[in-house]
């Protein structure tokens, strides 16, 4: 018997995977058997999966070969760190995810719960898959199989016209991104037809196709990851897509493509150029500063969380650009700060969003709403899925002692070390930069704020609200192991980071390991101690300690007594649940101060309004300067073109007829 | 960095002072702390002239710090203070586009102004040339504040304000300049001081009022 | 490993700084009122008032939710942490890897996340007014207090607060503009952080003008006497760190017991002299409308960004 490497045995996990989508199938409409035993099942082979990826790491590279695909045109296959550590985090974020879809699916309206399992296995095997590519067809045909899938999962209740809507706007963008991803792997193989990335790594590129690869890739990752300008998908397809699907797109898809990005712009494509990452940065923090403008005046919790996930990937974005900027003027250990913050992020993103979606889910579920407008108090109905909640929502905002701080704390690490550079013009620009990026952190807090006090706290704002259920044990189960990996991803910062620094060993031949190791698991000190370190054990034990020791203190010291009385309401004895602020009251200052970034429409009752009422539609500006301009483009075009179809038989005829007369004059011997 | 004497330090110090005070008088609304800045600004351009001159030995040199103090700190902001409350100009300044925008776009072009005088600075011999940028900073944010503001007045301040930063880069990088041209940079100030002063009194005479805007109904259509 | 001493030391600050802060709050006060011409409370008020609100019931609103009853303590506990962390008597307490200033800014976040979150809990207007004016100033504070980090954090080549004492109090005069800048951005921004004039007047008694004060309206008992407590202990807290960042002479750089005690006198004098020039500070200015706050925080972003620049220009070779 041969031995068992470890991407052998992910071949095996993921056709796993596709089994269990195919024996739901078997029995479309048993909810019982396919939430019960199948999505369990996944979730096993998902643990695998997250366990191989972590044993990869620090292992040699192993590539394997199939015979599958197009005879003389075998799928390539490699496993090497860069891989492993996303084949990791979508192993274990997808834990979590599917054991909360075992007790999330119900029998309802929509497609059937056996093509969901299908379609939702074939999603998780195909994102496997793309990671572990090695040549550009079998990359675009899991890409095009990840992409198809999510298509299907998104329009599951594909009886709603907006939610099909959705979908095919999706599903357009996603193949505009495939476009130019695909001319972006052709530019790298250089003519030599040697379509394998061994071979494109081995190509010597001129600067100009060299840059030319590296930005349409960057257009082309970016559509599916969405940054500006090619986002417009986002916003729509999370809300649409049911919740545990909305968890597995935010959490681990988005990564696939920042995967793909760091593929080709660390490894495939050779030395980068420094404007490369100056174009990167720029873009990043375009698209982080409009996502969390955005996050912070939507009304609806979905859409709320999708914007805010255009925001991480913008940060993302802002960590591939820096760690280029410092890898093209060979500062390497630079470099590997700013890889390692990214690589963190991507963690710590796929752990707390895949959390926060999931609880809107149970939110869903437990009240049928999505506006913010008619949630509220729901933390004294549902204690369980507002405490993780609380998780999430400290995690998102970037605070000590989750994971978001760790990875934000690197990246500021990094920016702060950027007067280095040998370019006056960078060294002044990318501190800047660097209070952009807190500005961003700090709007995710005004966001996240309003999110969770919006919906858990206050007084419900709606009277069926009380009726509200808690979430069950799957689903429970399901968010804690989330939590736990965001708590965990917190507070064991350098044990993690040994782990991936192979990673950033591979792509830039330096990492940040030989400095952690001497300081033990409990202090993160990427560079030295004396210049930057962080215990976020310490933290937590102070906090944690200063609670229950002050608790104690006073109960000892004093007394513990309470009594409850109505609220203080200035003397105006009308108010109810209407009186606290909506979504958009709480979100007011932000839109007066930001006023140019929106694109707003308003409504206010004049004296003469026999039913006066107030009205705010945000809208994205993009919609407006870029994507209707578009669509009128091709829609004209089009018409133009409808003159051909004259309707008469003899001018069809005299179309060949001209056709055949001109390739006879033209292809003379 | 120890081995920069305390003179050269002070010298930095001031010029920062006075890209600090150039700022201020960019987000400054009121139109009589604006002359206060202004002769701020002139004040502490006389102990940065004052600092080279005690450090250079040059004689001229004191003459120029006593002609700065005279004439940018006192002379000139009493005779602006006379004018505003002849001409009963209100007291707001009007900004174009608001405050933070201007602000913002203003510190662009203070990293504009440093990374061109990086290349420039390297040639001059002397220990301060790094507050050449602050100088080129100096006259564009003045200008900015010319181009960004309506009523008349501030047109004025900001014109006298970029000579400030002429003057201050013409002390630091070459320890001063000789006596005739600044005696030709002075007369010059002077002299459109005067014709700017003309020119308000006719605007006003037309139109009841120093918004520059109204100016633009001279046009032929 | 931890020393003994150290240990010692290290519980010997957090002790300080939970018994001096409150008397901070009142020196403060009692400055206020000469300057205005009033009779100052007595220096010890504050210790009467905490001792006075831990002996009365909690009276909760009916809506009230756990964590409304937890934020407080958490919120106490972020400000124990915040100056255990920030140097106040040495830079060699056992603390001292974890004094990073970036994380001292998280740990201020999530006491205002908390906090904010409390004012939602109870669901009247007040609550979310204060709450959503709470989350505008401190938005806009953090990039500019991070900016004033970077700057000084670029001199001192370190973002460890304990290095940075070290570097900036151990080495030959000279004189920083771009510190001077700094100097003057962290002071607005800890105007705002601590609602003080110009940004939050904390006396006021007008639910509409309020903007710490209405996140804390529905407090009662031991729970306000918490918060009150570490409204004192963050004022601390940014005082230190101010001193720490721009005035650190007198810091010990050992963390022996007696080393401790001769840092405290020099500090109490500090932080006297800092009293009474906030105080002058609130008498002069009259509060800002609500919106003029961000112009506020906006100037003291540029500031911060001008030293950085400044710093980047004058300050390197060239």
């Amino acid at each position: 018997m041969p031995k068992l490497l470890a991407i052998d045995f992910l071949l095996i996990l993921a056709s796993a995977w596709a089994a269990i989508g195919l024996a739901g199938l078997a029995a479309p409409r048993n909810t019982r058997f396919i939430s019960k035993i199948l999505f369990p099942l996944g979730a096993l082979v998902a643990l695998c999966v997250g366990g191989v990826g972590l044993c990869a790491l620090g292992a040699p590279a192993e590539t394997a070969v199939l015979g599958i695909g197009l005879p003389d045109l075998p799928f390539h296959l490699r496993l090497d760190n860069l891989t492993a550590v996303f084949v990791m985090l979508l192993g274990c974020v997808s834990v979590g995810i599917s054991i909360y879809a075992a007790g999330y699916f119900r029998d309802g309206a929509g497609t059937a719960p056996g093509l969901l399992c299908l379609e939702y296995h074939v999603f998780l095997a195909s994102m496997l898959m793309v990671l572990l590519a090695d040549d550009a067809y079998a990359f675009m045909v899991a890409w095009e199989t990840m992409a198809l899938s999510s298509f299907f999962l998104v329009t599951t209740n594909h009886q709603h016209a907006e939610i099909r809507r959705a979908g095919y706007l999706y599903l357009l963008i996603a193949h505009v991104g495939a476009i130019a991803i695909l001319l972006s792997f052709g530019v790298m193989t250089a003519n030599s037809g040697d379509y394998t990335f061994a071979g494109m790594r081995a190509q010597q590129l001129s600067p100009f196709w060299a840059s030319a690869a590296y930005l349409l890739a960057l257009v082309g990752f970016g559509a599916k990851a969405g940054l500006l300008p090619v986002h417009v998908w986002l916003p729509e397809a999370h809300p649409a897509a049911p919740s545990p699907v909305s968890a597995l797109m935010s959490g681990v898809m988005l990564k696939t493509a920042i995967y793909g990005l760091l593929r080709v712009s660390f490894d495939l494509v050779g030395t980068p150029l420094w404007w490369w990452g100056v174009v990167a940065l720029a873009v990043g923090l375009a698209t982080a500063l409009f996502g969390v403008l955005y996050a912070t005046v939507q009304s609806d919790m979905k859409r709320l969380l999708a914007y805010s996930s255009i925001e991480n990937i913008g940060l993302l974005a802002v960590g591939i650009g820096l760690a280029l900027i410092f890898h093209s003027y060979r500062m390497e250990a630079l470099a590997a700060l700013a890889l390692t913050a990214v690589f963190y992020h991507c963690l710590a993103h796929a752990g707390f969003k895949s959390l926060l979606f999931l609880c809107t889910g149970s939110v869903l579920h437990a009240t049928k709403e999505r506006n913010l407008g008619k949630l509220g108090g729901l933390i004294h109905r549902m204690p369980w899925v507002a405490w993780l909640a609380l998780v999430g929502v400290i995690a998102s905002a970037g605070l000590p002692p989750l994971s978001g701080f760790v990875s934000e704390w690197l990246l500021l690490q990094g920016f702060l070390f950027s007067p280095g550079l040998p370019h006056s013009w960078l060294n002044m620009v990318v501190p800047v930069a660097a209070a952009l990026v807190a500005l961003v952190a700090a709007l995710a807090g005004f966001a996240m704020v309003k999110f969770y006090g919006i919906i858990f706290l206050g007084q419900m704002r709606e009277a069926a609200l009380k009726d509200a259920h808690d979430a069950g044990l799957w689903e429970k189960v399901g968010l804690v192991w989330l939590a736990l990996l965001t708590l965990l991803l917190g507070v064991m910062p350098a044990t993690v980071i040994l782990r991936i620094d192979a990673a950033t060993r591979q792509l830039l031949g330096k990492g940040l390991a030989e400095r952690i190791d001497d300081h033990g698991w409990w202090l993160l000190a990427p560079i030295a101690p004396a210049r930057a370190s962080y215990a976020p054990i310490l933290f937590l034990v102070t906090i944690v300690l200063s609670v229950w020791l002050g608790r104690w203190l006073v109960h000892r010291l004093y007394h513990g007594r309470v009594r409850r009385s109505p609220a203080w309401d200035c003397g105006y004895f009308f108010q109810g649940p209407r009186a606290q602020d909506t979504a958009e009251g709480f979100s007011q200052p932000i839109r007066r101060i930001f006023e140019p970034m929106f694109r707003m429409e308003r409504h206010f009752p004049s004296a003469r309004d026999t039913a006066p009422y107030y009205s705010v539609k945000v809208e994205d500006h993009f919609w407006h300067w870029l994507y209707l301009p578009i669509a009128r483009l091709a829609g004209w075009i089009s018409t133009l073109i409808t003159n051909l179809q004259g309707g008469r038989i003899a001018i069809y005829l005299m179309y060949s007829f001209v056709t055949l007369i001109v390739l006879l004059l033209v292809a003379r011997p | 960095m120890s081995s920069i004497p305390l003179s050269a330090q002070f010298i930095n110090l001031f010029a920062a002072i006075i890209l600090l005070l150039a700022f201020a008088m960019l987000a400054q609304r009121r139109v009589l702390q604006l002359i206060d800045l202004f002769a701020l600004q002139g004040a502490t351009l006389f102990l940065s002239t004052l600092t080279v001159a005690l450090t250079t030995g040059q004689a001229h040199l004191y003459g120029s710090a006593a002609l700065t103090l005279v004439l940018k700190a006192i002379l000139l902001p009493w005779i602006l203070h006379r004018l505003v409350r002849k001409l009963n100009i209100k007291g707001e300044v009007e900004p174009l586009i608001n405050i933070p925008t201007t602000m913002l776009v203003g510190l662009v072009l203070v990293i504009i102004a440093f990374n061109v005088a990086l290349p420039i600075s390297q040639l001059a011999h002397t220990i301060t040339r790094g507050t050449l940028g602050i100088a080129l900073a100096v006259v564009m944010l003045a200008f900015l504040m010319m181009i960004t503001r309506r009523k008349a007045i501030t047109q004025v301040v900001g014109f006298l304000s970029m000579e400030n930063g002429l003057f201050l880069a013409a002390t630091s990088a070459t320890y001063g300049m000789p006596m005739v041209v600044e005696l030709g940079i002075a007369l010059d100030v002077l002299v459109g001081a005067i014709i700017l002063g003309v020119f308000f009194f006719q605007i006003r005479d037309q139109f009841d009022s120093l918004d520059i805007h109204h100016m633009e109904k001279l046009k032929d259509s | 490993m931890i020393s003994i001493s150290g240990l010692i030391g290290q519980l010997f600050a957090i002790a300080l700084a939970l018994a001096l802060a409150p008397l901070l709050s009142g020196w403060v006060g009692m400055c206020r009122a000469w300057l205005q011409s009033r009779t100052a409370p007595p220096l010890w008020q504050p210790y009467y008032m905490l001792h006075k609100l831990f002996h009365k019931d909690v009276v909760l609103a009916e809506g009230a939710s756990s964590l409304f009853r937890v934020a407080p303590f958490v919120m106490f506990g972020c400000m124990v942490l915040a100056c255990a962390i920030v140097p106040s008597l040495s830079t060699d307490l056992p603390f001292a890897p974890a004094a990073d200033a970036l994380a001292l800014v998280g740990v201020f976040g999530l006491a205002r996340i908390f906090i904010a979150l409390a004012a939602m809990d109870i669901g009247t207007s007040f609550g979310t007014l204060g709450g959503r004016r709470e989350m505008l100033i401190g938005f806009l504070a953090e990039p500019a207090l991070l900016m004033v980090i970077f700057t000084v954090a670029m001199i001192a080549q370190s973002t460890s607060v304990a290095t940075i004492v070290e570097t900036l109090a151990h080495r030959d005069f000279y004189i920083h503009p771009s510190l001077a800048f700094a100097g003057v951005a962290f002071t607005f921004v800890s105007l705002a952080e601590n609602a003080r004039v110009p940004v939050d007047n904390p006396a006021t008694h007008l639910e509409l003008t309020m903007i710490h004060e209405a996140m804390i309206l529905e407090y009662s008992g031991r729970h306000l006497a918490l918060i009150e407590w570490a409204a004192s202990l963050k004022l601390y807290a940014y005082s230190c760190l101010g001193l720490a960042f721009f005035f650190p002479w007198g810091i010990a750089a050992g963390d022996s017991f007696p080393a401790l005690l001769a840092a405290i006198p020099l500090l109490v004098l500090k932080l006297a002299i800092g009293g009474v020039l906030l105080a002058g500070i609130e008498t002069i200015n009259a509060k800002l409308r609500i919106f003029r706050a961000p112009e506020f925080l906006g100037t003291a972003f540029l500031l911060a960004v001008l030293g950085l620049l400044v710093r980047l220009l004058l300050e390197t070779k060239l």
